[in-house]
């Protein structure tokens, strides 16, 4: 056992775990916070996706030990209050999932990918860098507009910041 | 996964120390390998050493004719380094077209090669460029370094420190992606250095591993076009087969990912 001491949506933390703990099992089991979900398991599916000191990285694979003094924001750190992220309201407002289950990834990696590429992104780079991501419902299409959407509303939000 | 203890190295040097204090000792670098086997159950060591945190295994450097990457160095602080992308513009593509954007955020150049995957992209640009891998004890050229399927000749306790490439002529790189893993489903590495050798890799292809290929090297001597390539033979003995593909697409495969990957050099 260790203590694993890192910052979750802004709130400094401190767990108890094994050694073998994945960081998804620290935020889910541990932190009971499960809106990042678990798909494939194998690193491939994206469903695990959280922001760790910035990057979208796959929570599936890292041990909890891995993330120890860093900064973890998941899908439930990501609106101010009752105001959803741009990301987040553009996924409602263009029906980006069906059955949900992806969805908080989705929008990890969504949020990651704006920020990488700023007011550069088109059609085919979204679907490019989603390839990490993998939806069973959409057939991606209203994800894609979603994105597109979001990238637009964030580079509008941060300029009124 | 198995019981494992889990330890944050900051220096190479407790790193080794830690390894040694351990019955069944693994290093971890990104993890994007070693986690997923040890979920599998496939491994279990009983000390997990974390080399991701160590600052003087990170960052690349440009010293005249060599490019250097520090081992722990992520896929995507390579494919983003204005120095990676002037010098040897052929690896920074190579790491825009491995694993998902996730994965480059954590997996490391040391890690791919210390695993030296079958499928994996960085051992071919190794082999091509004639790199030489540098480890806490000596430096060992990338001939000598791949020895097979997951095998390299690293011993047990040895840590890569860097990777150092001598800056070639033209490279480039092209691969066929199995769709799901993102691994190479043969993936070619050509390189023309600056005395004028060449030198051609096929990673995804044989069944020992990485490898040279000899009579692709030939043509492109002579004439250094993808057109060269048309009348090469490459033979379908000693290539892996699976459900993905036959030995002989895998070797037409090499041609074509050849004849690519020279069009895209520079």
């Amino acid at each position: 056992m260790s203590t694993v001491k890192l910052t979750v949506n802004g709130k400094a933390v401190a767990v108890d775990v094994e050694d073998r703990t994945l960081l998804v099992q620290l935020l889910r089991d541990h932190l009971n916070l499960t809106g990042t979900h678990v798909g494939c398991d194998t690193s491939q599916c994206g469903a695990c996706v959280v922001h760790m000191d910035g990057r979208a990285v796959k929570s599936c694979t890292m041990l909890a030990g891995q993330a120890d003094g860093a900064n973890v924001t998941t899908i439930e750190g990501i609106a101010k209050g009752d105001e959803l992220h741009p990301m987040q309201a553009a996924f409602r407002d263009n029906h980006g999932l069906q059955c949900g289950y992806c969805t908080p990834g989705m929008i990890m990696s969504a949020i990651d990918i704006v920020h990488r590429h700023g007011g550069q992104l088109d059609e085919a780079t979204v679907r490019t860098e989603l390839e990490g991501n993998i939806c069973r419902c959409t057939g991606y299409h209203n994800i894609v507009k979603a994105v597109l959407d979001a990238a637009g509303r964030m580079k509008v939000s941060q300029a009124a910041e | 996964m198995y019981q494992t203890t889990y330890h944050r190295a900051s220096s190479v040097d407790e790193a080794v120390s830690l390894f040694a204090k351990g019955s069944e000792s693994k290093f971890l670098a990104g993890g994007q390998t070693l986690l997923p086997v040890m979920k599998q159950r496939l491994a279990g060591p009983s000390d997990v050493i974390d080399l991701g945190r160590i600052k003087e295994l990170q960052g690349v450097e440009l010293s005249g004719d060599t490019l250097t990457i520090k081992a722990a160095t992520t896929y995507y602080d390579i494919m983003t380094n204005a120095d990676v992308k002037k010098a040897i513009p052929a690896i920074a593509y190579l790491t825009s077209v491995l694993g998902d954007p996730a994965v480059r955020y954590r997996g490391t150049i040391g890690g791919s090669i210390a695993n030296n995957d079958p499928a994996a992209d960085f051992p071919a640009a190794l082999l091509a460029l004639g790199a030489t891998v540098k480890t806490n004890k000596r430096s060992i050229a990338a001939d000598d370094f791949f020895q097979g399927l997951f095998t390299t000749a690293l011993e047990d306790g040895e840590i890569i420190t860097a990777v150092s490439f001598p800056v070639p002529a033209k490279a480039g790189y092209e691969k066929m992606r199995h769709p799901a893993s993102r691994f190479a489903l043969t993936g070619v590495f050509v390189a023309q250095t600056k005395s004028g050798e060449v030198r051609v890799a096929a990673t995804g292809a044989s069944q020992t591993g990485v490898m040279r290929v000899g009579a692709i090297e030939a043509a492109l001597k002579a004439n250094w076009s993808p057109s060269a390539i048309d009348s090469v033979s490459i033979s379908a003995n000693g290539l892996l087969a699976d459900i993905h593909g036959t030995a002989e697409y895998r070797a037409n495969l090499i041609k074509v990912m050849a004849q690519r990957a020279v069009a895209a050099a520079r």
